[in-house]
């Protein structure tokens, strides 16, 4: 039983970590129709930043924030070039995210080498029903569920927020009410900086993070991306936390080398399930 | 009101509008008629400022609003923040979908549904609704009864003469049903091949025999038949 709560609660960390970046890609899917290659980047790049910033004495709180303000800058970055020609095909943009992938890759390595870094968390224990779990996991879930209240309320209530859902829900209707669309998918590129950024400095200290954590990382939360549809934030989270606990589960009473595979399996159901579902939308 | 001087819009090596000029004084109500393809809705997004111009000059005295054809909705939105959407380029404090509803009471009921799920009418007032709601001195309509039963495109019409009437709101309507068009519209312009063929008061242009030809084409394009 406490092994079981143990498995249960760092599947749970994890899988928030996965939300956190998979609803990078629908922020950035949902506005301008593209996958950002670079998500998983920007994920170890919050990480090691925040490794750096915490390093140079800066206090908690503080390193970690500016961790998360310089990966919205870095996905401004991504989102600047992305977009920087108008009529660019979606699938031609996510050639340039791959691009941009790589290039980040390699500022990474030039920066912090390729060995596994982990920045210090919060320290210390909770003591929840006789098993100690460790705090670190518990703010991970509990900020990731903030984050996603604030996005709520951001898409729900806030004039940029709406804009963006507008943008989201028909460009050509947006235009018309004089919402630029340019600036709408550059706010998506940098919050999906910024999630993924966050999902870096949240998790780093309980997974050490490399510049080689970042396909895994994304490809988990693309996977609950596509749960969510690519367009979905609550289903994306849902997706995330089945994915993570079932990562831990596997990983705890079978083998820890399964995790990545459970990630393309939980993709393929939905893919072929969504598909199934959308022919028989079709023939009706 | 609307001054549009020898516009030409080209679509790569296609010329959509080819040295278009028409005026629209202010209050007026100004249809713009012609078969599929001749550039009435061109015309239209050149002056929202939605297509790029080759030459030729756009004046407007004051701020214009377009009703889009397919009426466009943010379909997963409530009917309330598709309208409030409408006046994203207002202030805060000028966003208030009461003077939509107050227009049309028949979107006050609907205000929390979602406008994917609205019938084409409704959806059509919608739109409507959400052009108003920049306080537009021009209101250009694209396509207004597209899709629409016959009674339905004459309450809105008459919602439309209303909105003229209270506001003074000048309309340019594109519309392929030229009687409904010619029954709201005092004057009109006809479009063809991306050149004005004819305009004048709409009793005058409705009498020309020569006319009726392009109108007849005009019906025939849209539903593929002969209009009875």
């Amino acid at each position: 039983m406490s092994t079981f709560l143990t498995f249960l609660v760092s599947g749970l960390a994890v899988g928030a970590s996965f939300a956190l970046i998979g609803s990078g890609f629908v922020v950035v899917h949902r506005v301008t129709n593209v996958v950002n290659f670079t998500q998983g980047t920007l994920t170890v790049l919050g990480g090691l930043v925040s490794y750096s910033l915490l390093s140079m004495a800066i206090p908690h709180g503080l390193g970690e924030l500016g961790a998360v303000a310089i990966s919205a800058v870095a996905g401004l970055l991504v989102g600047l070039v992305t977009l920087s020609r108008p009529g660019t095909p979606a699938f031609v943009a996510l050639l340039v995210t791959l691009g941009l992938s790589f290039l980040g890759t390699a500022i990474i390595i030039l920066v912090w080498g390729q060995n596994p870094i982990s920045p210090p968390g919060i320290e210390g224990s909770l003591e929840i029903a006789g098993v100690g779990i460790e705090s670190q996991r518990v703010l991970i879930v509990v900020v990731t569920l903030a984050v996603f209240g604030a996005m709520w309320l951001f898409f729900e209530r806030t004039d940029l927020g709406r804009g963006m859902s507008a943008a989201a829900s028909n460009p050509r209707a947006a235009r018309l009410v004089g919402i630029e669309i340019r600036h709408m998918g550059l706010a998506a590129f940098a919050i999906a900086g910024a999630l993924g950024g966050l999902a870096g400095v949240l998790i780093a200290p309980t997974l050490p993070l490399s510049v080689y954590s970042d396909l895994p990382l994304a490809l988990s939360g693309f996977a609950a991306a596509v749960f969510g549809g690519l367009s979905s934030p609550g289903r994306t989270l849902i997706g995330a936390l089945v994915l993570g606990v079932s990562g831990q589960m596997v990983a705890g009473y079978l083998n820890g080398s399964f995790q990545t595979q459970l990630a393309l399996v939980m993709m393929l159901v939905v893919m072929i399930a969504r598909h199934r579902s959308l022919t028989t939308e079709e023939a009706k | 009101m609307l001054h549009i001087r020898d516009l030409v819009v080209t679509y790569g090596a296609a010329t959509a509008l080819d040295g278009v000029s028409l005026d629209v004084e202010a209050g007026e109500m100004v249809a713009l008629v012609g078969p599929n393809g001749a550039g009435k809705t061109t015309t239209l997004n050149a002056v929202s400022g939605l297509v790029p111009t080759a030459s030729g000059t756009i004046d407007i005295g004051g701020r214009s609003a377009q009703v889009p054809e397919g009426r466009q909705m943010f379909a997963d939105m409530s009917v309330d923040d598709n309208l409030r959407l409408g006046a994203w380029t207002m202030p805060r404090r000028d966003r208030d979908t009461e003077r939509v509803y107050a227009v049309m009471p028949d979107l006050r009921p609907l205000r929390r549904q979602r406008a994917g799920l609205l019938s084409g009418g409704q959806q059509q007032m919608v739109a409507i609704g959400r052009a108003l709601m920049a306080q537009p001195d021009v209101l250009l309509i694209d396509e207004l009864s597209l899709g629409l039963a016959p009674l339905i495109a004459a309450r809105l019409i008459e919602h439309l003469r209303e909105i003229n009437r209270e506001d003074g709101t000048t309309i340019l309507l594109v519309e392929q049903e030229v009687d409904l068009a010619f029954d709201l519209c005092s004057r009109a312009y006809v479009l063809e091949a991306g050149r004005v063929v004819a305009e004048g008061p709409t009793d005058v242009l409705s009498a020309d025999p020569q006319l009726a030809a392009i109108y007849l084409g005009a019906a025939m394009t849209r539903d593929g038949s002969e209009s009875p």
